[in-house]
């Protein structure tokens, strides 16, 4: 038997776990999934949670009900890889896999304790809070919910983060629900980004940082934060501009996992690297990656994951019949924002395309508007979690094509 | 000799012809951002242009201030206000990616 293993099952190791049983000869393969954790949680759901709209109940459900029953599911940490032997050490009675085949799915994570002062007992989940993880979310809700006003600050400290626009769409969503309270005029808010602007690409960045300006949130570009001294209840930048706040929200870096590290095989931040355009590791011919967990200069978000799937199957199974793989990964991203009062911004970009303004062609769906505002946008984002559990895990068919498409956009 | 008179440089401040680069070419590059180089920022530009050369893209923060073994303080105080950026004009680099 041949041993096909996949390493997270989270949204891309998911993903892959139910499109290889279709591929493989079950009789010749065996497939394997590992992840710590039993949970699925659906990460884009998070974003919700701190203003009550979503529950902690209605971003969870357990990983075996998206994993198809041919795969062998082990529940364990997963301790090292040895890519130069084909083989993985779990945590769980030191158990080792030898595999042919290996797909690396093990995301990014939140580290709060590379920014001094950050993650400090006596702040930390107090009135110091992320909304990455369900924990940190699910705090910040209990706090909001009783909060006064006062001064907040979202603050990113160190690019790349998953999800780059859920910053924006946070601060779109509380500017709303205090205006919904009735405490908006008691309530600063304000956004410091290591970026030059709102977001990374020029003419999204110009047009979402304009709608942060309509909504009277303050933005401070170009901030690198150095430390929280909660104490003084200030943020401070390495050159030393302090800001003052109530209540921090942080993004804390983004880093992959911790194993990645620990094996050797990534960069500064554990990122694995990775052929941009096939998904292949740079270093080992049996090892690919899917989602977060690569250093590719794409966003890192699920319906990135999703785009990477097809391509990354494809040139898995020409490699195993000894065919070259395909360029054919261009980055594409696709990312619903939620910008409050029950609307939403859509749009559609890739390595070479910025996000640009126009119409996107959803077959059935849509059109959807780009960069621009509709109520139809905030319905696709509230769509998404019914495709997420029902079609988008189980490897279904979406009505998105892989490759970014040019179709409707403004030049 | 290429001066700052004969480059082109794109509505960021970066080179758009990265292989007119030299040395002197730096030295002028550093001090129209207000910025006199020392053998700690040569440091830091060599190993940035390795780096480049490697990877194909400017360095970020934390990778110059692993690979060239400087703290990310010294760094704000040897290019101010955005290093990651003025190191990738002076060395002649593009803008430095890790912003997707
Ligand atoms: C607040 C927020 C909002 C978001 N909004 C959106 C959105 O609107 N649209 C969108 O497309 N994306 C969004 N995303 C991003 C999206 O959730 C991720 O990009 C996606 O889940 C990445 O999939 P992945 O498979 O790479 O990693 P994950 O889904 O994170 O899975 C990684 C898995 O690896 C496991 N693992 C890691 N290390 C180990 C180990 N050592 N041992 C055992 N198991 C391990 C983990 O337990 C986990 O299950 C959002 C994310 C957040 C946090």
């Amino acid at each position: 038997m041949k041993t096909f293993l996949i390493l997270g099952a989270g949204t891309g190791g998911t993903m892959v776990a139910n499109k290889m049983i279709d591929i493989l000869d079950m009789e010749e393969w065996r497939v394997v999934i590992v992840d710590r954790d039993e949970t699925h949680y659906y990460q884009p759901g998070f974003l919700f949670i701190p203003f009550g709209t979503y529950s902690p109940a209605d971003v969870v459900k357990p990983k075996r009900n998206f994993l198809p029953p041919q795969v062998d599911v082990i529940f364990s940490d997963i301790e090292l890889i040895e890519p130069e032997q084909s083989r993985v050490t779990l945590g769980k009675a030191k158990k080792k896999i030898n595999y042919d085949y290996l797909v690396i799915a093990t995301g990014s994570h939140i580290h709060p304790e590379e920014t001094p002062g950050l993650d400090d007992e006596a702040a930390w989940m107090k009135n110091v809070f992320p909304y990455y993880t369900l924990d940190g979310a699910t705090k910040l809700g209990n706090f909001l919910k009783f909060w006064k006003g006062g001064r907040m600050v979202l603050n990113i400290a160190e690019m790349p983060i998953k999800c780059p626009v859920a910053p924006l769409e946070f601060l779109f969503l509380a500017d709303w629900f205090f205006h919904e309270r009735g405490i908006r005029d008691k309530v600063d808010i304000t956004f410091t980004t290591p970026l030059s602007g709102a977001f990374t690409k020029p003419r999204a960045s110009s047009i979402l940082g304009g709608m942060l300006d309509d909504k009277n949130i303050n933005l401070v570009p170009d901030y690198n934060i150095m430390e929280v001294d909660h104490g003084k209840q200030v943020i401070r930048s390495y050159d030393e501009t302090e800001i003052g706040y109530d209540v921090l929200v942080t993004i804390p870096t983004n880093m992959g996992a911790e194993v990645i590290g620990n094996s050797g095989m990534g960069d500064e931040l554990n990122f694995v690297p990775t052929n941009k355009h096939t998904l292949q590791t740079d270093k080992w011919e049996n090892v690919w990656i899917i989602g977060d967990a690569g250093n590719l200069p794409a966003s890192k978000a699920g319906s990135v994951a999703h785009f990477m799937l097809d391509i990354l199957i494809e040139n898995i199974h020409r490699d195993m019949e000894g065919l070259e793989p395909l360029p054919n990964f261009d980055g594409h991203a696709n990312c619903y924002i939620e910008s409050g009062f029950e609307k939403g911004v859509l749009i559609d970009f890739n390595y070479d395309v910025e996000p640009l303004p126009g119409k996107f062609p959803l077959p059935g769906f849509g059109p959807f508007s780009l960069l621009k505002e509709s109520y139809a946008n905030h319905w696709g984002k509230m769509m998404f979690r019914w495709m997420y559990w029902n079609i988008l895990l189980k490897g279904g068919e979406m009505p998105f094509e892989s490759q970014m498409s040019m179709a409707g956009k403004w030049k | 000799m290429t001066t700052l008179e004969n480059i082109t440089l794109n509505d960021d401040g970066y080179m758009t012809e990265p292989a007119q680069w030299t040395e002197e070419l730096a030295t002028a590059l550093a001090e129209k951002e207000g910025i006199t180089l020392t053998d700690t920022h040569w440091t830091i530009i060599n190993f940035s242009r390795e780096q480049a050369a490697d990877s194909g893209a400017a360095p970020t923060l934390r990778q110059i201030t692993k690979g060239a073994g400087v703290t990310t303080k010294d760094l704000f105080k040897l290019f101010p206000k955005g290093p990651a950026k003025k190191v990738a004009k002076i060395s002649g680099l593009g803008k430095p990616e890790g912003c997707v």
